[in-house]
């Protein structure tokens, strides 16, 4: 993952100027997203679709895109489209509601770690040690396994509750330098209590790596979902997601390659946007970064 | 350094017990057991699944269930597989070589892979090359590990001639000579390890350019600049040395990626390791083998970070002596 626009180059221009207008690569990945979302949530509602619709399930199974179909249809005589654009709604919301419950807890538990001493400290410090370690693949297949068939709001809650330890690691690193910086040391010689100087002063100025780890961790479970959709081990089978589709045609990919290429090309260019976007947010958000890369 | 390691490796144990337990705990509150699905058949009698039960200990307090099978582990037994009729350590002795072989040329290929696209990156710094590697980096980076795997398969495999799926040719395997069998198994080998090459190398290559960009404006740089060093031996030779460091953390992080991304090639190729061991003991319920193999895959992460953690300290003598 690398979005290089060569800084060298852009930041000449910079002084002054918004980054969006010295960056056309952020530009179009913010444009290609907003493409996507619309297409996802606005476009169903003005075109009748239905993803579950079989009209004729012998004579238009498995029809190669065409103008009635832009995406052909599936082994069901459902069509592709509708269904990579329902899926990218349940896909997409998974993501971003999984990755807004790692962030708050993240945040939460590395706030905390951060700015607690002592033995307090040492033992949010161990715990979270532990955690980093743990393999999350290998414990979502252990907890699917043992729950399986989760609805949306489970699979939601489960893959935030694995998903937060990065960005605990994050906060708590921001927090524990803010602690000892000058302006701190200021407000809490102004007399400050130490949760106006916790609320006001450090978690404020703490959060700018959440914002860039949560729009790299959108793409990181979309392709998370996606892989646990092809084990097998995900939602339940009717709703269409993009993992879920691509598991579909897995099996007769060679002579029905419709079936699994269009949402892989989906999931691979939202993913891309993502992180070249949350590339851009790092370089926009945090001068010293910048001036390091440079 | 003995101190350190002591310290790491009870760390690493405190992981895999937890892992342990969370796993046993997770796997017994599921419905049913191994048994139900196993003995799902009307001719097999509730007395005989009784039976069954009772001799698998399955009809005993959790809690007990749950000390017998910790101590059982610490003694090397992870209890017998259901669907294969196997002990499940046998199975997971079976299964790591074919993954380890799978890693490190995953790890070795996509380290080379990533250092040379840093280093062409770095060279050609705003030039074209190096927006073409570093958007090739990103693409490769967002794609799902399963979907590159599918289409290597289906693409390649046809093109290049290569065998579809598996560690090695079912049928002739037996009757080939020996050197004809390494050759076998390279031919398997070739496409799985392509894919977790082809997958690790953008990590690699965005790591590895933000070390060299790190290194290059030090003052040791300039001065082999201004000695007339050509450029090409100052980044290589200079510049890459030192920027060589950061990059051995990674192959502690590396090892939960390569695992994971080992799950879905093993799934898709057939390759029979440990993520193919995982993903069929979900079909099978095959709860002992399911509890059995995600133990000891956490346990294999762990080892693989407290070895990067030692090799870094062996990398960088300034670390040798701390705690």
């Amino acid at each position: 993952m690398n979005s290089d626009t060569p800084l060298i180059v852009s930041t000449a221009g910079r002084a002054g100027r918004r980054w969006w207008t010295t960056d056309p690569a952020s530009l179009s990945a913010a444009a290609l997203l907003v493409t996507i979302a619309a297409g996802c949530f606005i476009v169903p509602l003005m075109i009748p679709m239905d993803p579950l619709a079989m009209p004729e399930i012998v004579k238009l199974i498995n029809l190669p895109p065409s103008i009635d179909h832009f995406m052909g249809t599936d082994q069901s005589s459902r069509d592709v489209l509708s269904r990579l654009l329902y899926g990218g709604r349940i896909s997409l919301s998974i993501a971003v509601f999984a990755t807004l419950v790692s962030v708050t807890l993240g945040t939460a538990y590395g706030a905390a770690a951060g700015y607690s001493t002592g033995i307090l400290r040492s033992l949010l410090d161990r715990v979270l040690d532990a955690l980093l370690s743990i393999p999350r693949l290998l414990i979502l297949i252990a907890i699917f396994a043992a729950w399986p068939d989760a609805s949306v709001k489970r699979f939601v809650l489960i893959l935030g509750v694995t998903g937060w330890y990065g960005v605990a690691r994050l906060v708590r690193g921001q927090v524990l330098a803010l602690k000892t910086r000058d302006f701190v040391m200021s407000a809490r010689a102004m007399g400050a209590t130490p949760s106006r100087i916790f609320f006001r002063h450090i978690l404020p100025n703490s959060l700018t790596p959440v914002v860039v780890a949560a729009t790299l961790g959108i793409g990181h479970v979309i392709v998370l979902e996606a892989g646990l959709s092809y084990l097998g081990v995900g939602l339940d089978p009717p709703a269409p997601t993009w993992g879920g589709m691509i598991q579909d045609g897995a099996a007769s990919i060679r002579n029905v390659w419709w079936l699994s290429l269009f949402p892989g090309l989906a999931i691979v260019l939202t993913v891309m946007a993502f992180t070249i976007l949350g590339d851009a947010l790092l370089r926009a958000l945090e001068p010293r970064q910048k001036q390091r890369d440079d | 350094m003995a101190a350190f390691l002591a310290r790491r490796i009870a760390q690493g144990l405190i992981v895999v017990a937890l892992v342990a337990t969370i796993v046993f705990f997770l796997i017994h509150s599921a419905p049913g057991d191994s048994f139900s699905a196993w003995m799902d058949d009307a001719r097999i009698s509730e007395a005989v699944r009784e039976r069954w039960r009772h001799l698998y200990g399955l009809d005993r307090p959790l809690v007990e269930q749950y000390f017998r099978y910790v101590t059982s582990v610490l003694r090397g037994d992870f209890g017998f597989s259901i669907s294969k009729q196997r002990p499940v350590r046998d199975e997971l002795f079976d299964a790591l070589p074919n993954t380890l072989l799978l890693m490190i040329t995953g790890l070795v290929g996509g380290f080379s892979l990533g250092i040379g696209t840093a280093l062409a990156q770095v060279r050609n710094l705003g030039r074209r090359i190096d927006r073409i590697l570093g958007g090739l980096s990103l693409l490769f980076f967002s794609v799902p590990d399963f979907w590159l795997a599918l289409l290597i398969l289906t693409g390649l495999t046809y093109w290049l001639h290569l065998p579809i799926g598996g560690a090695y040719s079912a049928v002739e395997y037996n009757y080939m000579s020996p050197i004809e069998q390494v050759v076998d198994r390279l031919r398997h080998l070739v496409l799985p390890a392509l894919t977790l090459t082809l997958l690790y190398f953008p990590i690699i290559a965005r790591h590895q350019k933000a070390a060299l960009l790190d290194v290059l404006p030090s003052e040791f740089i300039t001065t082999a600049r201004a000695k007339g060093v050509a450029e090409r031996v100052v980044i290589n030779r200079h510049a890459l040395r030192n920027a060589l460091l950061p990059i051995i953390t990674l192959i502690g992080v590396a090892f939960p990626a390569l695992l994971t991304g080992a799950v879905f090639v093993e799934k898709v190729f057939g390759w029979p390791g440990m993520g193919l061991l995982i993903v069929n003991s979900i079909r099978a319920n095959d709860y002992p083998l399911l509890t059995g193999s995600v133990i000891f895959g956490s346990a294999f992460v762990v080892a693989g970070s407290i070895l990067a953690d030692v090799l870094y300290r062996q990398f960088d003598p300034r670390l040798r002596d701390e705690l």
